[in-house]
This record gives structure tokens, sequence and C-alpha cells, in this order.
């Protein structure tokens, strides 16, 4: 019996149009995205026809929580968690509320968001990010007043960021099915202390704004 | 050097085909691409520039200034999606004074209301305007003078005329415009109360405030079988 030679075809596959697309898109998602911030409670911004894009630098955002019930419907018991997007000064703002060791203090600035109340930060900073993560969403920066002082603990936030940067810019962001009740105390809050002017998180409708064009 | 020049002078020249593989490229662009695909979000926020009043109980009286009843229109935002309307002063002790209005582009809708609320008080002798036509000509206009000549019209100064003709002065001269005021019960949804914000945006209304409900308002929504 003769041996069938099998001829052993060698298949290249010219990869290199294939890499260009792949830069090129690669490209494109570095150039138009944003990262995304790691946030205690997902939310859900309302859409609007508004244009205007968040400032750039500066900004102290609010973040409402929406908390939803056990039947998915806000209950409006929102907590208020706080976030600053320059680290250096959110190291100087957490100076002028608290004293932490070093070592708090880098973890906290690393955190994307804070909101542990002031008497449990330091022992919250001190846990490790696993149990750190799980519990955030369960904390919440005290809307109350305390006995004593003048100024909620949110207040005294604000106040300390308005200290360090005076042109500070607030930001609130929450959910489009958050009742109004919950973001009202959140504003009072603000005009109390003369904070009248802000920004409200919100994304941009197509559609709507297709709608009021048509008129 | 040397190799070239042997190989001019008529060797027999070796070509060599350099391929170099790609796979291996593609594979690492590949994990990029998810990495950045899962890690980032493309629609950036947009925003709304919001400024309240103080609750500052020592304004001083000079500093508030009174709109004209007849130009008013004070909105009530309640619990799923209604909205209800009333023109002019609040007649408190008159349920049908607030009407029903909804979200929706239809003549029922709260678009409708703001674009057609006619303002003016002939008993005064004002005349009788549409505030929303005047504004809705004078911004179509500048909008043409942009788009003939982008160039005298940067960001800055179209945002500025803008906000002239939302506070009443086209090309000079005084309109009247209209004061809205947004009064959003607990249990009416955030959403709510940017879609009213939007309308006044679109609607091109300069002069709105979010106020407080008042004992008196609730009362009056009460009468309807509104909650708040």
């Amino acid at each position: 019996m003769g041996k069938v030679k099998i001829k052993k075809s060698d298949v290249w596959i010219d990869m290199t149009p294939m890499s260009d697309v792949m830069t090129l898109l690669l490209t494109f998602f570095m150039l138009t995205s944003t990262f995304v911030k790691n946030e205690p409670v997902k939310v859900n911004t309302p859409g609007s026809v508004s244009e205007t894009k968040v400032p750039e630098n500066g900004v102290l955002t609010i973040l409402v929580s929406p908390q939803k019930g056990p039947n998915g419907k806000p209950t409006g018991e929102g907590q208020v968690f706080l976030s600053y997007d320059n680290s250096t000064e959110l190291a100087q703002i957490v100076d002028n509320m608290t004293t932490l060791t070093p070592a708090q203090k880098k973890t906290f600035v690393s955190e994307s968001m804070f909101g542990a109340p002031l008497d449990k930060l330091a022992a919250y900073l001190s846990k490790p990010a696993s149990e750190r993560s799980k519990e955030l969403p369960k904390m919440g920066i005290p809307l109350d007043s305390i006995q004593g002082q003048d100024m909620t603990e949110f207040q005294q936030w604000v106040n300390a960021a308005r200290q360090v940067n005076p042109k500070v810019r607030l930001a609130i962001k929450s959910d489009a099915d958050s009742p109004y009740g919950t973001v009202k105390k959140v504003m009072s809050e603000l005009q109390d202390m003369d904070e009248s002017h802000y920004y409200m998180i919100t994304q941009l409708d197509a559609k709507k704004a297709a709608d009021a064009a048509k008129k | 050097m040397d190799m070239m020049e042997t190989g001019k002078g008529g060797g027999k020249q070796k070509k060599m085909t350099v391929r170099v593989d790609f796979t291996p490229m593609v594979d690492m662009l590949m994990l990029l691409i998810t990495f950045f695909m899962l890690c980032t979000s493309l629609s950036k926020p947009s925003t709304m520039e919001l400024t309240m009043p103080s609750n500052d109980k020592n304004t001083h009286e000079a500093q508030k200034n009174e709109a004209k009843e007849s130009h008013s229109i004070t909105i009530y935002l309640t619990d799923g999606n209604k909205i209800f309307y009333g023109n002019g002063k609040p007649e408190y002790d008159n349920p049908n004074w607030l009407k029903p209005a909804d979200w929706s582009n239809t003549p029922k809708g709260i678009r409708y209301v703001l674009q057609h609320k006619q303002v003016g008080d002939p008993s005064t002798g004002e005349a009788i305007s549409l505030p929303f036509q005047d504004m809705d000509i004078a911004v179509k206009e500048l909008n043409r003078k942009r788009q003939a000549d982008p160039k005298a019209y940067p960001d800055s100064i179209y945002q500025s005329e803008l906000a002239a003709i939302k506070s009443g002065t086209i090309n000079g001269k005084k309109v009247s415009t209209m004061t809205v005021i947004i009064k959003p019960t607990d249990h009416a949804s955030y959403r709510n109360l940017v879609d009213i914000l939007d309308e006044m945006q679109i609607s091109y209304i300069g002069t709105y405030v979010i106020d407080k409900l008042t004992d008196q308002d609730k009362a009056l929504l009460a009468k309807k079988g509104v909650k708040a």
C-alpha cells in the first residue's frame, strides 16, 4: 500500500487589518469614554433636554440614594454620599473635619465616594476594602441636626469644602424615581446655609429634545 | 553594507519576506477593548443649573420682586406624574381654580398651557400678549442670525442674548414675561422636577421659582383629592 502523502498546508491569516481596526476601536474608546465611578448606590439620573456639561473640576457631588424598599419602590429615606474630584483638596477638607491617621487618610482619599458619619469614620477606614464596600451603602452622611451644634454634619462637609476651595460647585445627583421630598431635604439644608446655586446631574434625553423641537 | 554590495554584484539575491505574526497583538487589543467597554461609560452626564431662593429670613423686602398677578402661573407637581396649575393669584377657597394638566404634547399638556398663557390686564390698560409667541419669534430670529454668521455669535454672546430675550428684552424693547411658581409636593418624583425645569427651558421662561407648599396649598390640593 502506498502511503498517501498528506500535504501540510500552512494557513497563514494576515492579522494586520484586524489589528488596524482594533487599534482604531481602542483609540475611540479611550478618547470618548470616561471611567465609571464606583458608587455605593446605583442611581438612574433623569433625562433632560439640557445640554450643559458638568464642570470639569472643583465639583462636590452630592449623591442622594433612592434607597429602594422591598417592593423596589424608593422609600424616600435617602442617604447622602459625597465625592470630590480633587484628591489634594479632599485631603485638606477631611483635615478640616476630623483627625485621621496617615493610613486612614490615604484610604479616605482613594475611595471614590465617602458617606460614613464622622464618629464612625475612623473605624470604617481601618476595615479591609471588601468590608468597606459592603458597609458603605448602609451608611450615609447624617442630615439631622446635632444637639449643641448649629450645623448638621452634611452642612459641615459642604462648609469645609467651601473653605478649602471657595469656588467649589455643588452637583446633586439623584434617582429619577426618588420622591422630591428626599431631594428637598438636601436642598433645604443647602438653602439654610446660603448655598443656593447648584447643578442637577441629568442625562441627555434625545427623544425629549426632538419632541421639544417639533413643538 | 558589505553584504548589499556583494548582492548587487551578481550573486543570487534571496528575497526575504518579513512576516510578523500579529495574532498576539490582536489578542492583547481585544482584551484592552473589552476592558474599556466594561469599565467606562460613553455618555457624559449633562447638568442643569438651578438657583434656589435662600432660606434666610432676613432678606430685605426691597430685594424681593413681586410678580404681577396676571403674569403668574402656579404649577403643582403631585404624585403619580399629575400636574395641576392655576392662573394668577391663588384662590385657596376655590377648588376650581386648580386645573389638571399632564406631561403630553397635546392641548391638555403643561407645555400647551405655558405656551398659550396670555398675560396682561385690560382693566389697567395693559395690552394682552402671548409671551411665548414673542419669545419664539425672537429666539428663531437669533438662531437664524447665528446660522448666517456663526463667527459673530460665539457661545458666550449667544447665551447672553438668549438670557436677555428670556428676561423680556427683545431688540431693546420690553415685552411682558410670565412668572412660573413651581410647587412640588413631597410625593412628586425627582424626574417630574427635572421635567418641569425642562419645560421652562423649552418655553423660554426665564423667571421661575421652586417654592415650598404652604398649608393652604395642601388644603387646596386635598380638596382635589390629592395627597400632599
